[in-house]
């Protein structure tokens, strides 16, 4: 049992765990900030506003004794979401381990891992999908050996469905990622290691609200898994072969209308992935109630921890054999997504694996996702406060002082960078700069693991930034599809989007060309799901629409705007660093001379919207406002307003 | 009070202040005018054509410098990673450069989705970088009235003008209307190509480019055939250049310096004014359609019409030869 949790520096982190570890948690879940995820130090241009942002900011190994002190490592089972620099982060705890005396065949934990949920879903990737695997490949090598009680990869299926997955595309696309990990990993262990390999990968499966559905998904799941082992790479031992996973339960059916039910809704999908004894979650993580609201205080991660207890020690979930023994619906239903998952795993194959496949799967999750988003807004998937039963007496949860959410101290950044550049001006440079070039010898080397190179830099007192620098220079830059160019047109238009259409060709004609929008993501957030949407969305109302994808520097969204000759910029930030960068893109646009409105879209707090408001910032948009038609509506009406043309029927 | 013919006539001046810039080589008016070449209302329009005649040979005393290169190949085949690296390599060599990346997808609602500019590497704070996407016209015209005129009007601003656009077939055609050296990059193993080249569906290109150099032998394979091809067609002159995008990139200098050997080899003003003459019918043709072009007796006609026509001519006034003719022959239009 934990809590997903770390925010701000490496201190501020060690004491909510230790407050965490004294209620009763049992192992330490690491949230590092965007930053830190991607590789870049605090002080790059692309940190900022990032920095202890939605986790903490770990850029060295002084920063990881600081997040670690006084917790027994030898005792500590401990989960980090790191992917893109997974290798590095390992690299610094075994560090931290070392010096503080601990063996590493003691170290348990797992790193998360799956660069292809971050090329589909996640955004923090850092390297192009070849080299990134076989980083990935590397550790697990290295690790089934030297750190054999750690797990080196969680395979995500979590996230694809936060990307708008089915059931079966998130079976079939963690199932695929999985046999390409497996493929890279055959060639790098001698084969009597292998059944082992299998046997230490896991994975963190997402639980939704349809949770009878969700049982199966994780029943479906295992006998995959199993049918995998055996078949395809000759894994005979049963523990081996025994679908590991753990489950984080849905953030994107929480709703910021009436809050409070999402308590509910988190109760009932715990409840999904342990009813069965047979594919019971392992580990299992709770996200709080106000998640959509903006980023949870200790006490709502408190009352998420207390589900979970409330599940395993009042009620007498934990007595019995497996409950669906037998059971004719449940067998159905597995046998149904068996089969639509072997199908669509076929297909993935036929496009020469998940590596090659991304594109394909990027773009099959974006319709999903399109389908899902617009039965919500036609009515015809119901969300309880959101698009049925909306009428709410005032919530006493957010009256409190702080709206019910936590704000982090923008000081946090500034004090990480001084503390960066302090560090560097310390060390032995000399040693840091030996050990840079060693790891570039070995990165270019693809016949190397890249980890003892990785372990010889984090000792010497490299920074994670120059660890992905030393490897961005010899693996390249990459920008992860968007899935967006291949989106089919709507099947049908409702009447609101018809209507929309015709709107959009009335102000075009009357501004002499098409209406041009320009979507863009600022910042290392890289939860792209929204964005593609309201891009697809335009594009469908006939708008010409401009989206480069995520991970944009103030500087570039005002080029493009310029370039492009764009009417208005829409900015969508999930990760709380709006009230840094809204305002540094306004100013960039401002600078270039670009007039146009600008409208804004995220988890944003009602008192950071109306200082945006304050500030320039044309419209503000939150998860309430899920009707995309009528948002884009609002964004006809202000180029036709800032144009002085009509977009009224005529 | 003012008076309607007061908006236009200051739309008119704003436009010919614009191409008075861009003649002075001033890439900070390189976007307006792109607006403004874009807008096809009848004010815009009329902006436009001031516009484009401050930037005409006859206004600039000779063509402009800018060298246009068509860039086009199937989807998928690696032209946005090519483009990347043709890009540091001329920003390397100090010249300027401005794509102009042409979108296929036009949908039923008549929206598009922009997305070529993301794959393009290029440092946003770099004025000597400007990328600008256009969704594809109509097919009546070929390539897009504005996209011609945008590429005749970069040219004396940027040192190299690119027209990225998708396809195999007409695309080259297309954008031979336009470009004085036309590059088609196709990737190993693309047998299409190959076939529409032997068929003679594709026109042969200046330059040939296959990408993924890195895949070894299959790139060599594909290069060996494509210049076996080319030459069953009697085209020995056409380079073949095998290229890679992956770091470290391979081919790029080698690519770079094979466009420019083409262009020397290129008689610029019969060139120029040939695709003058071709955008200024897109142009015509945008505006009236069939009908229009009917009234003039046809394509061929028209062309000839425009072949009679002083080689200095900028777009506009050719379009207004056309109206004219257009006009006295029917008193419809």
């Amino acid at each position: 049992m934990r809590t997903y949790a770390g925010h701000s520096s490496a201190k501020e982190s060690n004491a909510l765990y230790r407050n965490n570890l004294s209620k009763g948690q049992t192992g330490l879940s690491v949230a590092f900030d965007l930053p830190t995820q991607t590789g870049y130090d605090p002080d790059h241009e692309l940190s900022r506003g990032e920095v202890g942002k939605v986790g903490v900011s770990v850029a060295h190994k002084g920063d990881m004794h600081a997040l670690l002190d006084e917790i027994p490592l030898d005792a500590m089972n401990t989960s980090m979401t790191i992917n893109a620099t997974a290798a590095w982060l390992l690299a610094l705890y075994m560090a931290v381990a070392e010096e503080n005396g601990v063996d590493r065949n003691a170290l348990s934990g797992t790193t998360q891992n799956d660069i292809i949920k971050e090329f589909l879903s996640r955004g923090t990737y850092a390297f192009p999908p070849e080299p990134s695997m076989r980083l990935i490949a590397d550790m697990i090598a290295f690790t089934v050996d030297e750190v054999p009680k750690w797990n080196p990869i969680n395979i995500c299926s979590y996230h694809l469905q936060e990307a708008g997955a089915t059931p079966v595309q998130e079976i079939a696309y963690a199932m695929s990622t999985a046999q390409a990990v497996l493929d890279r990993v055959r060639d790098r262990v001698p084969a009597e290691t292998f059944p082992r390999v299998f046997g230490r990968i896991s994975f963190f499966v997402n639980a939704g609200i349809r949770f009878v559905e969700e049982h199966a998904k994780l029943r479906a799941m295992g006998r995959l898994w199993e049918q995998l082992g055996r078949e395809r790479y000759g894994v005979e031992d049963e523990r081996f072969l025994r679908f590991r996973y753990g489950v984080q339960v849905n953030s994107l059916g929480l709703t910021e209308a009436q809050p409070e039910n999402n308590v509910i809704r988190i109760a009932l999908e715990a409840l999904g992935v342990t009813i069965g004894r047979d594919a019971r979650a392992r580990a299992l993580q709770l996200p709080a109630w106000n998640e959509a609201l903006g980023l949870p205080r200790p006490w709502d991660q408190q009352w998420s921890l207390r589900i979970q207890q409330i599940l395993a020690f009042e009620t007498d979930l934990l007595e019995y054999p497996d409950i669906f023994e037998g059971s004719k619906v449940m067998d159905g239903l597995v046998d149904e997504l068996l089969e639509g998952s072997r199908a669509e795993m076929a297909v993935v194959a036929e496009h020469g694996g998940a590596v090659q496949a991304v594109d394909y799967m990027k773009t099959q999750l974006v319709e999903s996702h399109r389908a899902r988003i617009g039965a919500i807004e036609q009515g015809e998937l119901k969300v309880v406060g959101q698009n049925v039963f909306t009428s709410t007496e005032p919530s006493p949860l957010r009256e409190g002082e702080d709206a019910g959410i936590m704000t982090v101290d923008a000081k946090v950044e500034q004090e990480q960078i001084d503390a960066v550049l302090e560090w560097r001006a310390a060390r032995d440079q000399s040693a840091v700069d030996q050990a840079l070039q060693a790891l570039e010898v070995v990165a270019r080397d693809e016949s190397m693991n890249i980890m003892p190179a990785t372990l010889e830099a984090a000792r010497a007192g490299a920074t994670t930034g120059e660890w992905a620098g030393v490897l961005r220079g010899v693996f390249g830059e990459y920008r992860a599809p968007t899935g967006v160019s291949d989106a089919a047109a709507p099947l049908a238009a409702s009447e609101a989007l018809t209507d929309l259409q015709d709107r959009v060709e009335r102000v075009s004609e009357a501004l002499g060309r098409r209406i041009k929008i320009l979507v863009g993501k600022p910042g290392l957030d890289g939860h792209s799901n929204g964005a593609e949407q309201i891009a697809v969305r335009a594009r469908d109302s006939g708008m010409d629409v401009v989206y480069e994808g995520i991970r944009l520097t103030p500087a570039r969204i005002a080029a493009t705007a310029v370039q492009e000759g764009v009417h208005v910029v829409g900015l969508s930030i999930l990760s709380g660093s709006h009230r840094e960068l809204i305002p540094d893109v306004v100013a960039a646009l401002r600078e270039r001379g670009v007039d146009v409105p600008v409208v804004v879209g995220g988890i944003i707090p009602p008192a950071d919207e109306r200082e945006m408001l304050a500030d320039g910032v044309a419209r503000v948009y939150t998860p309430k406002d899920f009707e995309i038609t009528r948002i884009m509506g609002d964004i006809v009406d202000l180029v036709a307003e800032r144009h002085g043309v009509t977009a009224g029927a005529t | 009070m003012s008076r309607p013919g007061d908006a236009s006539a200051s739309r008119v001046a704003e436009g010919a202040a614009l191409g008075v810039r861009l003649r002075e080589g001033d890439s900070g008016a390189a976007a307006a005018a792109l607006n403004l070449i874009e807008d096809r209302s009848v004010g815009g329009r009329e902006a436009s054509r001031a516009l484009l005649e401050e930037v005409s040979p006859r206004v600039l005393g000779g063509e402009a410098g800018g060298h246009l290169i068509g860039v086009t190949g199937p989807p998928g085949a690696g032209k946005s990673s090519l483009l990347s690296a043709l890009v540091a390599s001329w920003r390397d060599a100090g010249r300027s450069v401005a794509v102009l990346a042409v979108d296929p997808s036009s949908k039923r609602s008549g929206g598009s989705l922009l997305g070529d500019r993301a794959r393009i590497e290029h440092d946003p704070g770099d004025d000597g970088v400007l990328i600008r996407s256009t969704a594809a016209g109509t097919r009546l015209g070929g390539l897009a009235a504005p996209t011609r005129e945008a590429a005749t009007a970069l040219a004396p601003v940027f040192d190299v003008v690119v027209i990225e656009t998708v396809g195999v077939g007409q695309s080259e055609t297309d954008v031979a209307e336009v470009a004085d050296t036309v590059a088609v990059v196709v990737q190993p193993g693309s047998g299409d190509t190959l076939q529409f080249l032997k068929a003679g569906i594709m026109e042969v290109p200046d330059v040939l480019v296959v990408t993924k150099a890195d895949l070894g032998d299959t790139a060599v394979r594909a290069k060996r055939d494509l210049a076996t091809a080319l030459s069953a067609l009697g085209s020995r002159g056409t380079p073949v250049l095998s290229v890679s995008s992956v770091p470290p990139p391979q081919g790029i200098d080698e690519l770079s310096a094979a466009l420019d050997a083409h262009r020397v080899t290129v008689d610029l003003p019969v060139a120029r004014a040939r695709a003058r003459r071709l955008t200024a019918l897109a142009d015509f043709i945008a505006e009236h359609g069939e009908r229009g072009l009917r009234s003039l007796g046809g394509r061929r006609s028209a062309t000839r019409l425009l072949d009679n026509e002083g080689a200095a001519l900028g777009v506009p006034a050719l379009v207004s030869v056309l109206e004219r003719r257009a006009r006295s022959s029917s008193l419809q239009l």
